[in-house]
Parts: C-alpha cells; sequence; structure tokens
C-alpha cells in the first residue's frame, strides 16, 4: 500500500548503497492500476465496474463457461452445507448428550454403572452411512460430467475467433492470426463482445495459467503442450486476472487485462494494431537511441527490429499499463522503467541498459509516440 | 526373539510369519514401485524421439540375448545353491554360489560392452535424445539393482569361505537374500520386453 | 565410555565430570535403536521443524498482511513458501507420524521392539540427515537466477522451472537431494512397521483385534511403499537432468513437463493421506477413551482405511484438472475423487457413533480429537468443492486450495499430533501435560487457526493465486489477507504455551501413574515410562481391547466378536 501511495524524488540517489534486499524500490508510481482503472470506467457509464470488491470474483460471471460454472457451484455449495449442517449438528448433540450422561453419571445417588453401554456396532446404521454418500457422490460425478460435456470442449464453438495467447516470464503475448497478417500484442486482450473466443494457449519457457475469473476457468499454457480454453464476454468492460501457475520470482506481476470492446470498437481497435509503427520525426532522437542499443533485439517495432523475447512495442502507447499490467503507462513510469525495471519489477527479465538521462529522455518520448 | 516368544503363556501364538521373509517382500515391493515408474516413463517415451539415434539402428540382440540367457540361469543355479546348503553340502553350495556370481558378473560387463558400442559407434548417450536418457536410466538402474544384489551374493560367498555360514541355522537366511536377486530377474525380464521388443519401433513425429 | 546395557539409561552413571555425564547422555540417544528413544527423537526433531516451518509462515502471512508490502522481496518469499511446504510435509508431518508410529506400534501390539531395530536407528537418521541438507541450502546454494539461496521452486517443483535452464545455481539439487534422503528414511521405516506388525504381535492378537491404529499405520507402510519410490525415482530423473544433461522433463527437446506432475502427483496425493491416516489412527484411540465407549463399528472401520488405500492411489490426476487432461480424463480422476469421500466419511459417521451416548471427559486431547472432527470436515468438503472439475478451473492454484489443504493438514493432521502429544505424553515420561495450559493451548490454536485460513477460502474465490508475493489492491481480498494474518500471532501464542507446558511438566507435572487415562490398549499395561523392553512378560491379547477385558472381566469384549 505504502509504496503506491506516496511520490518520491525521482531522481535522488538512494541514501545508501543498494542492497538488493526488501529496501523499497526508491522509484515510486504516482497512481497504481486500480487508481487509474477507476478514473477510466467513468467515461463509461455502462461499463461494469472494474474497481471493487468481486472484480475477479468467480460469483460475478460474464461469460458462458463462468457462469455454468457458478451455477454449478451453487448446487455443489448447496450439497456440501447440507452435510457441513448435518455433520456438525449431530456433532453438536453428541457433545452435549455425552457431557450431560456424564454429569448425570457421576452424581454421587446415580444409580448408572460404571461404563455407559458398550454399542460395538449397527450393521443397518453403517449401510446407510455408506450408501447415502454414495448416492451423494453419483449425483455429484452426473451434475460434473455434465457441466464439463459444456464447457470442457476440443472444437471451437460456433462462429468463434481465434487468439493465441503465449505466456513468458512475467508476461504475456497476444496474437491475432488473420489474412491481413498477423497481430501481435502483449499484455492487454482485446475482444469484441459476444463473440466466443477460442484461445490457444502456448508457452515460451515455462508453465503459466490463464486465468481470468469473470470470464472463463483458468488453463495451464504448457511449454510443447497446446491447450485452449474458450470465453464470451457478456459485456463491454475491462475483466482482470492473472497468471495462476507459480513461473518463478514475478509470478505475481504477470496481470491480464482483457478489454471487451464493442464488435465496430474492436474492428477498429485491429485495423489500428495492424499499421506499422507511427514514424515522427520530432523523437527520431529516440527512436535511434532504441536502434543504437539492444532494445531492438528483444522487442519488435514494425518497421524498426524484430526481436521476440520481450514484448511487442509497436503500439506500445496505446496501451493502458507496461510490466503486465501493474503499472499504468505514463511518461514517469515508462522513462523509470527503462532506467532501471529492476527497480519497479524485481528479478524481471529485461535488464537495465545504463542510458544517461538525454537517451533516457529521448526514447522515453519516441516510445510515447507509439500509439 | 524366540527366547522372548517363549517367555508367554499358553495362548497360541497368532504371529508365525518371519520378519526377514516379511521384510524383504516388502522391500521388493518398493523397488517395483520405483521401477515401474521408470518403466512407465519409458513407456511414455517410446516413439517419441524422432531426433538423433533410433532403438532400431542402435540396439542389437545378439549380445542382449546372451546378457539375458546369462541372468535368467543364474536364478537357476542360486536355486541349485540354496538348495545344496540346506542340504548341508557345503561344496556344492559354494560351487553355485560362484557360478551365480560369474553370470551376474557376465551380465553387467555385457552390458558395459554394449553401451560401449553404443557410444562408441552408434553415438547414442544420455543427452542424444529422449530414446537415450530413457535407455541409460532404465538400464542402468537395473544394472545398478544386479551390481547391489552381486554385492549381497559375494558377501554371502565370502562368508562361507570363512565358514561363516551354517546350514541349518543360515540356509532360511541365505534363502531370503535370494529372492533379491529373483527379483531383479524378473525386473529385467520386463525391461528386456520394454527397450528390445516392445521399443524397438520407428520412432513417429511428436506427439 | 559403556555402551550401555539395558539398564544404564535409568541408573546415573558414575561419570567423572558433569560433562562427561552430558556426552554420555548424548551418546545414549546418539546410537540408540530403541523404538521409543528413536521416536521421541523423531517427533522432538519435528517439532523443532514445526516451529521453522511456522515462523516461515509467519513472515509469508507478515508479508501478505497488506497489498504491496516490502518485507521481502519476491525471490525470498518464493523461498519462504517452498521451504514452509516442503518442511512441514516432509520434515514435519511425516516424522511426527512416523515418529509416534514408531513409539506406539511395539508397546500396542505387545512387542518388545521394532522388527528391525538398527535399520529403525538407519531411517531416523537419514531423515536427519535429509533434514540438514535441505536447510543447508541456506547458506550453501544459488536459487533462481542466483537470486536467491534456498530452493525457491514450489514444493511440488513443476518442471520446467526445474531445468537448469530457468534453475540455475544448484538450490533445487538441494530440494531434490534432501527429499531423496529423508525419503529412504520413510522407506525404511515403512518396511519396518509392515514387519512389526505382521510379524511381532503378543499371543491372542489377531489382525482384527489389533488397536485401529496399526491398521491405520499398516495402510500407511503400504501407501509409503508405494508412493514415495515413485517421488524418488521422478527426483532421480530430474537429478539426471540437471546434472548429467539427460531429457525426462525438458519440453525443447521432446522431454514432457506433464510427466513430471504424474509421477509427482502419483507420489503426491497417496502423501497427503500418509499424512492424514495416522491422525485418524490418534482420534480413534483417544474418542473411545473419552467417552468411555469402545469404537463403533470396528471392522467397517477397517475396511474404509484399506478402502482410503487402494482409492488414493487412483485420484492423483485431480491435482491437474487445468492441465488440459481432456473431458474424459476430467471426469475420471473427478469421479474417483469424489468417491473417496465414502470411506472417509464412514470413518466421520463411526467416531460420531462412537460419542454418542458416551459420558464424555473434555480433557485436553479430547478437545483436540474433537476439534479434528469438526474442522476435517469442512476440509474435507472443500476438497469435494475442488474435485468438482469445472469448479477446479476456477478454484485450482487460488487461496481457496490453500484454505482446504490447511484445513485437513491443520486442522486435521495437526490437530491430531497435538492430541496425540497430550494423550501419550504421560507415557512416554511418566508425567501428565498441564491440563489448563493444554485448553489455552487448544483454543488458541483453534482461534488462531480459524482466523488464519477461513479466510483464505473467501479470498481465492474472490480471485487471489497462491505463490504471489504481493497483490494488487483493487481486487478486495486486502481484509481477508489481513485477518489472516491476524491469526498468526495467536497461533504462536498456543506453540508457545505448549512448549512452556512440555518444559514445565517434565519437571514438575503431575505424576501420570501407568494408565491415567483409564484405557483399553496395551502400552497403558506397563509401567510409565515404559523400561526398554516394554513389557516384562509379552502380554497376551483376548479381543481389540485387552485391558477392558482386564478391568471388566463379568462382561468381556471378546463375547461380542
Ligand atoms: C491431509 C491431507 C489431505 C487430505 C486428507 C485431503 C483430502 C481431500 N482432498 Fe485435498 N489436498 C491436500 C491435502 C489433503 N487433501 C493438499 C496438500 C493439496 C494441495 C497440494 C498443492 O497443490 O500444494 C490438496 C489439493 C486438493 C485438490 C487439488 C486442488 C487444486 O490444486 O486444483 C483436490 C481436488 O480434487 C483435493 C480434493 C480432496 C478431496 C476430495 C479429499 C477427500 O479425501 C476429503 C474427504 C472427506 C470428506 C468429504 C468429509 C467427510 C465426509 C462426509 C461427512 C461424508 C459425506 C460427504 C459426501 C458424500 C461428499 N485436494
Ligand atoms: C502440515 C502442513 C502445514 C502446516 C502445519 C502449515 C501451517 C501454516 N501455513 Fe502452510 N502450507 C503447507 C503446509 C502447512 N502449512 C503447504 C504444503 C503449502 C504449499 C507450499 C507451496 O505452495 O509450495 C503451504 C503454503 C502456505 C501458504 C501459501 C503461500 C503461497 O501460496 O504464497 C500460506 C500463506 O499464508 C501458509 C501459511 C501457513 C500458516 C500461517 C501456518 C501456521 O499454522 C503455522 C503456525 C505455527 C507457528 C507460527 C509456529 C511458530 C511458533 C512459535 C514461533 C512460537 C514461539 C516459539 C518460541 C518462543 C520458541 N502456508
Ligand atoms: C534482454 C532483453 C531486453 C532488452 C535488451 C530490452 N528489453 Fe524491454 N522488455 C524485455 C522483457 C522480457 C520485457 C517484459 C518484462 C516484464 O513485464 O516482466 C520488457 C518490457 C519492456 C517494456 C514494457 C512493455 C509492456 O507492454 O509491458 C518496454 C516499454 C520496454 N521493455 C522497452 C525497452 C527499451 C526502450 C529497451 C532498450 C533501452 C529495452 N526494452 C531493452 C526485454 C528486453
Ligand atoms: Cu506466469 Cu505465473
Ligand atoms: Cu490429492
Amino acid at each position: 500500500m505504502e509504496a503506491f501511495a506516496s511520490t518520491a524524488q525521482v531522481t535522488a540517489p538512494p541514501p545508501a548503497p543498494p542492497i538488493p534486499s526488501a529496501a523499497p524500490p526508491p522509484y515510486t508510481m504516482k497512481e497504481s492500476v486500480a487508481e487509474m482503472d477507476a478514473r477510466l470506467v467513468i467515461c463509461d457509464p455502462d461499463a461494469p465496474p472494474v474497481s471493487g470488491a468481486g472484480v475477479t470474483g468467480i460469483f460475478a460471471p460474464e461469460s458462458p463457461p463462468s457462469r455454468q460454472i457458478r451455477d454449478l457451484s451453487y448446487l455443489v455449495f448447496g450439497i456440501c452445507i447440507v452435510i457441513f449442517v448435518v455433520v456438525q449438528g449431530f456433532l453438536v448433540v453428541a457433545i452435549f448428550r455425552g457431557i450431560r450422561a456424564r454429569r448425570v453419571a457421576s452424581r454421587p445417588d446415580s444409580e448408572a454403572s460404571a461404563e455407559p453401554v458398550q454399542i460395538y456396532g449397527s450393521i443397518p446404521i453403517e449401510i446407510a452411512w455408506t450408501v447415502i454418500p454414495s448416492i451423494i457422490v453419483f449425483v455429484l460425478t452426473m451434475v460434473t460430467i455434465r457441466t464439463l460435456r459444456d464447457i470442457d470442449i476440443t472444437t471451437p464453438p460456433e462462429n468463434s475467433m481465434e487468439v493465441v495467447a503465449i505466456g513468458h516470464q512475467w508476461w504475456w503475448e497476444f496474437r491475432y492470426p488473420g489474412p491481413d497478417g498477423e497481430v501481435i500484442t502483449a499484455n492487454e486482450m482485446h475482444v469484441p463482445v459476444g463473440r466466443p473466443i477460442w484461445l490457444r494457449l502456448e508457452s515460451a519457457d515455462v508453465i503459466h495459467s490463464f486465468w481470468v475469473p469473470r470470464l472463463a476457468g483458468k488453463m495451464d499454457l504448457i511449454p510443447g503442450h497446446t491447450n485452449y480454453t474458450w470465453f464470451s464476454a457478456d459485456r463491454k468492460g475491462i475483466f482482470l486476472g492473472q497468471c495462476a501457475e507459480y513461473c518463478g520470482t514475478q509470478h505475481a506481476h504477470m496481470l491480464i487485462r482483457v478489454y471487451a470492446d464493442e464488435p465496430a470498437e474492436f474492428e477498429t481497435w485491429l485495423d489500428h494494431q495492424r499499421k506499422p509503427a507511427v514514424v515522427d520525426a520530432s523523437v527520431d532522437a529516440g527512436r535511434r537511441v532504441f536502434a543504437e542499443y539492444a532494445c531492438l533485439n528483444c522487442h519488435t517495432i514494425d518497421g524498426l527490429s524484430d526481436g521476440m523475447f520481450g514484448p511487442n512495442l509497436t503500439h506500445l502507447a496505446s496501451r493502458d499499463t507496461i510490466g503486465s499490467g501493474f503499472i499504468p503507462l505514463d511518461r514517469d513510469n515508462l522513462r523509470a522503467w527503462i532506467d532501471d525495471p529492476n527497480q519497479l519489477k524485481p528479478g524481471c527479465n529485461m535488464p537495465s541498459l545504463k542510458l544517461d538521462p538525454p537517451e533516457l529522455d529521448a526514447v522515453t518520448d519516441y516510445l510515447m509516440t507509439l500509439h | 526373539m524366540t527366547a522372548l516368544n517363549a517367555t508367554t503363556s499358553n495362548v497360541r501364538l497368532t504371529a508365525p510369519l518371519s520378519r526377514a521373509k516379511v521384510g524383504m517382500a516388502s522391500l521388493i515391493f518398493m523397488e517395483s514401485a520405483f521401477f515401474s515408474a521408470f518403466l512407465v516413463t519409458y513407456l511414455y517415451y517410446i516413439g517419441k524421439s524422432p531426433d538423433g539415434p533410433q532403438p532400431l539402428d542402435c540396439l542389437e540382440l545378439n549380445l542382449v540375448l546372451i546378457n539375458s540367457v546369462c541372468l535368467l540361469s543364474s536364478s537357476i543355479t542360486v536355486v541349485l545353491a540354496v538348495r545344496s546348503l540346506a542340504r548341508g553340502a557345503m561344496g556344492a553350495f559354494r560351487l553355485w554360489l560362484a557360478v551365480t556370481i560369474l553370470l551376474g558378473l557376465e551380465f553387467l560387463l555385457g552390458t558395459g560392452y554394449e553401451w560401449w558400442g553404443l557410444i562408441e559407434d552408434k553415438g547414442l548417450t544420455l543427452q542424444s535424445n529422449a530414446f537415450g536418457t530413457n535407455f541409460y536410466s532404465l538400464v542402468g538402474f537395473h544394472a545398478f539393482h544386479v551390481l547391489v544384489g552381486l554385492v549381497l551374493l559375494i558377501g554371502v560367498f565370502i562368508l562361507s569361505l570363512f565358514g561363516f555360514i551354517n546350514p541349518a541355522r543360515d540356509h532360511q537366511r541365505v534363502d531370503i537374500a535370494t529372492w533379491y536377486w529373483h527379483f531383479v530377474d524378473v525386473v529385467w525380464i520386463l525391461v528386456f520386453t520394454l527397450v528390445y521388443i516392445v521399443g524397438r519401433v520407428p520412432q513417429g513425429a511428436p506427439a | 565410555m559403556t555402551i550401555g546395557s539395558g539398564h544404564s539409561s535409568l541408573a546415573p552413571l558414575p561419570g567423572p565430570s558433569p560433562r562427561g555425564r552430558f556426552w554420555e547422555l548424548v551418546m545414549q540417544w546418539a546410537i540408540s535403536v530403541d523404538h521409543k528413544k528413536l521416536a521421541m527423537m523423531y517427533i522432538g526433531a519435528g517439532l523443532i521443524f514445526f516451529l521453522v516451518g511456522g515462523i516461515e509462515a509467519a513472515f509469508m502471512r507478515l508479508q501478505l498482511a497488506q497489498a504491496g508490502n516490502n518485507v521481502v522481496d519476491p525471490a525470498t518469499f518464493n523461498q519462504l513458501f517452498t521451504m514452509h511446504g516442503t518442511t512441514m510435509v516432509f520434515l514435519v508431518g511425516m516424522p511426527i507420524l512416523l515418529g509416534f508410529g514408531n513409539y506406539l506400534i511395539p508397546l500396542m501390539v505387545g512387542a518388545r521392539d521394532m522388527a528391525f531395530p538398527r535399520l529403525n536407528a538407519f531411517g531416523f537418521w537419514l531423515f536427519i540427515f535429509g533434514g540438514l541438507l535441505l536447510y543447508f541450502s541456506y547458506v550453501g546454494a544459488d536459487g533462481l537466477y542466483g537470486a536467491g539461496t534456498a530452493p525457491d521452486v514450489g514444493w511440488f517443483a513443476y518442471a520446467p522451472l526445474t531445468s537448469r535452464t530457468f534453475s540455475r545455481g544448484n538450490s533445487t539439487d538441494y530440494w531434490i537431494l534432501g527429499i531423496l534422503v529423508s525419503g529412504f528414511g520413510s522407506m525404511t521405516t515403512a518396511i519396518n512397521f509392515i514387519a512389526t506388525i505382521l510379524c511381532m504381535r503378543c499371543p491372542g492378537m489377531k489382525l482384527m483385534r489389533m488397536p485401529m491404529i496399526a491398521w491405520m499405520m499398516l495402510v500407511v507402510a503400504f501407501l509409503v511403499l508405494v508412493a514415495i519410490p515413485i517421488l524418488t525415482a521422478a527426483q532421480s530423473m530430474l537429478l539426471l537432468d540437471r546434472t548429467l544433461g539427460a531429457h525426462f522433463f525438458d519440453p525443447e527437446t521432446q522431454g514432457s513437463a506433464i510427466l513430471w506432475q504424474h509421477l509427482f502427483w502419483f507420489f503426491g496425493h497417496p502423501e497427503v493421506y500418509i499424512l492424514i491416516l495416522p491422525a485418524f489412527g490418534f482420534v480413534s484411540e483417544i474418542m473411545p477413551t473419552f467417552s468411555r465407549k469402545v469404537i463403533f463399528g470396528y471392522p467397517l472401520m477397517v475396511a474404509a482405511t484399506v478402502g482410503i488405500g487402494f482409492i488414493s492411489l487412483g485420484v492423483w490426476a485431480h491435482h491437474m484438472f487445468v492441465v488440459g487432461l481432456g473431458p474424459v480424463l476430467d471426469s475420471f480422476f473427478g469421479a474417483t475423487t469424489f468417491l473417496i469421500s465414502v470411506p472417509t466419511g464412514i470413518k466421520i459417521f463411526n467416531w460420531l457413533g462412537t460419542m454418542w451416548g458416551g459420558r464424555l471427559q473434555f480433557t485436553t486431547p479430547m478437545l483436540f480429537v474433537t476439534g479434528f472432527v469438526a474442522m476435517f470436515v469442512i476440509g474435507g468438503l472443500t476438497g469435494i468443492m475442488l474435485a468438482t472439475v469445472p469448479l477446479d478451473w476456477q478454484l485450482s492454484d487460488s487461496y481457496f486450495v490453500v484454505g482446504h489443504f490447511h484445513y485437513v493438514l491443520f486442522g486435521g493432521t495437526v490437530f491430531g499430533i497435538f492430541g496425540a502429544l497430550f494423550y501419550w505424553f504421560p507415557k512416554a515420561t511418566g508425567r501428565l501435560l498441564d491440563e489448563r495450559l493444554g485448553k489455552w493451548t487448544f483454543w488458541l490454536l483453534f482461534i488462531g487457526f480459524t482466523l488464519t485460513f477461513m479466510p483464505m477460502h473467501v479470498s481465492g474465490a474472490l480471485g487471489m493465486p497462491r505463490r504471489i508475493y504481493t497483490y494488487e489492491v483493487d481486487r478486495g481480498w486486502e481484509i481477508w489477507n489481513l485477518i489472516s494474518s491476524i491469526g498468526v500471532p495467536v497461533q504462536m501464542a498456543g506453540v508457545a504455551i505448549f512448549l512452556w507446558n512440555v518444559v514445565r511438566s517434565l519437571r514438575k507435572g503431575e505424576v501420570a501413574g501407568d494408565d491415567p487415562w483409564d484405557a483399553w490398549t496395551l502400552e497403558w499395561s506397563t509401567s510409565s515410562p515404559p523400561p526398554e523392553w516394554n513389557f516384562d512378560r509379552i502380554p497376551t491379547c483376548t479381543s481389540a481391547r485387552p485391558l477392558w477385558d482386564r478391568k471388566h472381566p463379568e462382561d468381556p469384549d471378546a463375547h461380542y466378536e
């Protein structure tokens, strides 16, 4: 909390020689993504809230698979609560009866025998508490299979659109294959409202898991093994999620943002992403910095570089966040990130290239133009 | 132990099982679990190793058949040894035990020779592909168990040379020790079947 | 020095100096092959590791108390949960439960020692060595990216995070070797259990007259022999991958990351029953004593135990529902997992049947086992929710799972262990633990435990994944995490009072006598603490409750068999 709330001096050198430990990073963001999101939704009063309890809750489904799971969960929770009440009820009654029986028996005038009646068992009762749970188990199995039939599918749903999600340590790559060429973006996934998305899951390194609770259950991204999952956003809005399989140091900061747009908006977005990167003469200096340093080995900017190790930056400035969804994209944050990503995301796979301040400003300005 | 049991009352002893037998049986049970993990893994990777040296090209049956015959027949000789011991025929016991040990040694050396050929001629190593990895691990772990069994038998042999083995007292124990040897043989039948018969198939594209 | 005859441990030795006498004592324990000494060392070492694992957990909870906290850095946090999980499972649960098996099996089946006393000592020292090896990583290893020292790959160490590419340094090797070595210790112990239970029972003790605990330990021993070798094999493969460049789990060379999961969970699921069955055994001994009633439905209880043993070998993929196994396997493993609730339910109901109509005496051990029943049912029912495959797609790898398994592991196993500690402490030491302090321990642990682990179900359902070192502010998780963290000091107080209780009672606790609880199994027929040879005369057994028969010659159990 603290780390997000206060504004620290960006350039102040740390007072002591930096120890690679729990010391808070010297750069602090002005605003958290949560605050940014709270601001964003004001623009669109219809959108479901991004902030507040339940943003990632499994009981607020906004897509068919997650809704089916929610419905099933009510049933299963119901059954479990009944069992719970029955068992604990018997336990409580047994406790009170047992305590009273003891008290009665230990009265001086009691005629009770030294020990209570010994009951070794009862075949009918034992059969009953074998058979009744078996029936419950049967019911549970049947309802599970019924729901699985609808959501655990191996062929794409009708009229679906295929999107590829590739997990990287610790960011997401999204690809939209299409006849007019593939669109590649990172960390923020756009989908059209109402159209089933057939999500192809792959991994570039270790196992990750794609989990946006309000849209669908999670599914792992496994190197050497392709998985699929699907969802279909009911309405416009931003749906949050994050990587759910431990994947190393920054597993906690591998957030997912799914933007469900109206179909027309989505088409506009897709067309825009297909365009090559903006070339703006006024930030040419930054462009040169980017090309002279190792940036281009890891990042693709259409028309400039084709590195694949890090996120595609062609339309970086059209995104709301960097660092896989937990740093709002603004000039200060971007500059701090390029200066030393490890300050903001310790352990992440982008090195600090130790640019001097003018270079840093130039490349930041350049990247800020990549709409 | 028998002294302790004898102290008690007239109630009949209900646990006539021998500790040593149960202990050895449990050990073998545990080892079976260990091998089944390797066997299942081998099975899983059959046909999934398209690059590098292939089982069809690498594995030749001649030598390994000789090795197998030696190992399997050593199960017979070890039985003969135990029978001799039970009869009290120490000479025959030592002879059959020696034969068993030699057969076991042949198996190990034969395996070593086979591996040498695979590494030198076919270039198959632990690192070359999934086939190499599984082949050397499975066969190697089995060979390691043969080695352990051999150490056990050699120990018995040395004890008998120095006269520490008393037929009446020890033939049961020796018998139980040879269970392990039989187990190693049985595992070899499975390993052989899997590696040299089932596994010698063309490797398809990975699934 | 004299390597003592049986009497040396009782009579003080005429040592030259106090210091000499101290070493004499240390050596007596270090070279002991007495099952009771080994058992106490198992339990003692396990409790020490429990404190270590608990302190690791406390640091995690401190870090997670608030969003965006900075108590520890990410690499340290990842080491904390890896070491916490590994420690609690392999160095706390296993040794304490196996330790109780070691203590109780010979005494309860009327034997003078385990079947293989020296093997027993060997197993114990393997466990100690394995544990030390794991913790040596804190000083001797590099973690992922050389960032840390202790292992940081999670207690189930999924491939390919464990490959040389992603886990440089050698912390993962320490993880492998530590567990591998202590695993061998568990296997030798299991062999010993089986041989002792099958071969060393006293005259008259038929299988169906064994104390429930002996049955549970027998099934546990079999599960150990089936499951641990699979882990050992998988770890050997991983070690080959890491050191000799083999390709078992490396996806870049057609190795399979999923294979590791199958092998691990084929071990891992039976493992969790290894961790609960002995605790079931404790309940099945303690509950009857303090209800003053025979266990309800002994034969069905035995059948249920064996059933659990078998079914637990066929459910492992319920940890892999999100791997994409396909609808057929998902349904199959969902169904087998549901099935296991039938035999488990039988146990719960039989315990209720035992309490029903009894005269309950709420001593501390009884409080703990009653708490066990109540909490385990909650943990079991959340297990059922997880076994519902579609629901697991939402809840898997979330804090809901963390809540589930702490309910069964803490509310189950650890409560059972505390019950057993209070129940058998007088037998082992001759002195009773203090009841008043004991009740404080129970209530503090109970409240702290509920505070810590109940909110995890909520945060999990609100979408909080496990194993994250920090989280975002807008998710609505903060309050639940704060409550969770507040529970930890309460638990700590409970544990601290327990430790104090042990120290105090050892010195001036009430003298117990042979049979302080008026119980019915054979260990109460010998002195407290028992002599090194357990029984002056090997006892005989006429029913499942030999001491009941002696105390009630007019109405012995044997009539009802
Ligand atoms: C002591 C240990 C223990 C025990 C006993 C159990 C018991 C059970 N567990 Fe649990 N489990 C763990 C320890 C344990 N578990 C651990 C450590 C993990 C996480 C590992 C990790 O990822 O790190 C885990 C994870 C785990 C998962 C995977 C979650 C995931 O990662 O996605 C699942 C899924 O099915 C599951 C299910 C169950 C079930 C169905 C039971 C059943 O045995 C419960 C049966 C009991 C009852 C149901 C209650 C009593 C019964 C009745 C009152 C009868 C009537 C009831 C019915 C008819 C339903 N467990
Ligand atoms: C038997 C098993 C067991 C037990 C008992 C516990 C006990 C506890 N666990 Fe454990 N836990 C696991 C097994 C267990 N855990 C496993 C297997 C995992 C998964 C790991 C993984 O993901 O890889 C896990 C993961 C896990 C997580 C999730 C981490 C993550 O995913 O990021 C958390 C988070 O809160 C947690 C918390 C706790 C807490 C607070 C306790 C508390 O109950 C602990 C209480 C005990 C103490 C606090 C003892 C200390 C007492 C004192 C210090 C007293 C004072 C002493 C003196 C004065 C000398 N555990
Ligand atoms: C060794 C490879 C590498 C180099 C060199 C590199 N980056 Fe990165 N970059 C990454 C990786 C990996 C990430 C994703 C980090 C994460 O989120 O965990 C990233 C993320 C980013 C992001 C955030 C993108 C997003 O959408 O989250 C920006 C902006 C960026 N890099 C700019 C640069 C610039 C400018 C340079 C050169 C000065 C550079 N990078 C050099 C690997 C690299
Ligand atoms: Cu990716 Cu966790
Ligand atoms: Cu399980």
